[in-house]
């Protein structure tokens, strides 16, 4: 099995994060693996269900019709739509990583890519009444109507830097 | 999440590892692209994932948000920009979860696009999270992703800024 530059970088900034905090306070390091411990097997299920859907989608959905909805054939409203998608779903942002990786690999644009990760991300459609009711309808407005605004800004340009 | 959630989230689980089987019953021949693409992203997931999740377990632990609050709390100028960015990459956890302590920055006098671009940066700049993002999408999306959205972020708290003080002027 090959193992990826980014995987072992990315164990190893672990790893050594991990031995720093074990110096710094043992008692603490041992209760922050127990949480990581947990998380993961709170979000293991998740995640699987997800690598099963980005199966699905690379098997059974041809890279054409990807590209007709969310690639550079879609243009603007193709963008739009999945930007509004990202907005109201509630997915763990790490586990849409893989999910937006697989739909870059059949076809989509990286325009849209950007925008579903940054919208789904910045704005949070389904914590908004919690939000608007803690910090008030103004701030809340303000917030979520400018990271969409900002969101699509980053995305087009990545779209054009990335092209 | 309670841990009801979690069992049915297994059961799911289950039900779609038998559905699977049960569809390339059906069509075995689309069976072993389906094993490819499943097993490649699974073994990338998982390669990362033990790395990530300690990361953000340290984080949790390490980094409490009275720290966080407090430091964000007298920031102010360009540097405070920078730093309301930085403090937001460190909690760990859901943005619902900085409601209440933004809140609570506000009352205290804390910086209006101070709080905003915490919050943005909160919301997509976690160090856990950019590596799941370098692992997939690679290091030239992620890197430019992050450039852009931390410039973009800081314009946007100043310009929410103007209008939010503009607007509770007026209303007055």
């Amino acid at each position: 099995m090959k193992v990826s530059s980014t995987t072992i970088i990315i164990n190893a900034f672990a790893l050594l994060f991990l031995i720093l905090a074990f110096i710094n306070d043992k008692r603490k390091s041992k209760e922050a693996l127990k949480v990581a411990l947990k998380s993961f097997l709170n979000i293991l299920p998740t995640t699987i269900m997800i690598i099963f859907a980005i199966g699905y989608l690379l098997t059974f959905i041809p890279p054409s019709a990807i590209s007709k909805f969310v690639g550079e054939q879609a243009g603007f409203g193709g963008t739009i739509a999945v930007s509004l998608l990202g907005a109201v779903l509630f997915i763990p942002s790490v586990i849409s990583f893989p999910l937006a990786g697989s739909l870059l690999q059949s076809g989509a644009s990286v325009t849209s890519v950007a925008a579903f990760i940054t919208t789904l991300t910045m704005i949070g459609f389904v914590t908004l009444p919690l939000e608007i009711k803690i910090l008030g309808k103004k701030f809340a407005a303000l917030r979520n109507g400018f990271s969409y605004i900002v969101a699509l800004l980053i995305s087009f340009l990545m779209g054009v830097i990335l092209r | 999440m309670k841990k009801g959630n979690i069992l049915k989230e297994y059961i799911i689980l289950a039900v779609i590892v038998i559905a699977t089987v049960g569809i390339f019953l059906v069509y075995p021949q689309k069976s072993a692209l389906f094993e490819k693409n499943f097993f490649n992203y699974l073994v990338q997931m998982l390669e990362i994932f033990p790395a990530v999740m300690i990361l953000s377990g340290l984080l949790k632990i390490f980094v409490s948000k009275d720290i966080v609050g407090k430091y964000l709390g007298k920031t102010s100028g360009f540097r405070g920009l920078i730093i309301a960015v930085l403090l937001g990459t460190l909690p760990e956890g859901p943005l619902y979860i900085a409601f209440p302590l933004v809140k609570e920055l506000r009352e205290k006098g804390a910086k209006v696009s101070n709080l905003i671009i915490f919050m943005s940066a909160w919301a997509c700049i976690k160090i856990p999270q950019e590596l799941v993002e370098l692992q997939f999408l690679g290091l030239k999306f992620m890197a430019l992703r992050l450039t852009l959205t931390i410039i973009f972020v800081i314009i946007m708290g100043l310009i929410a800024e103007k209008i939010y003080e503009g607007t509770a002027k007026s209303t007055v």
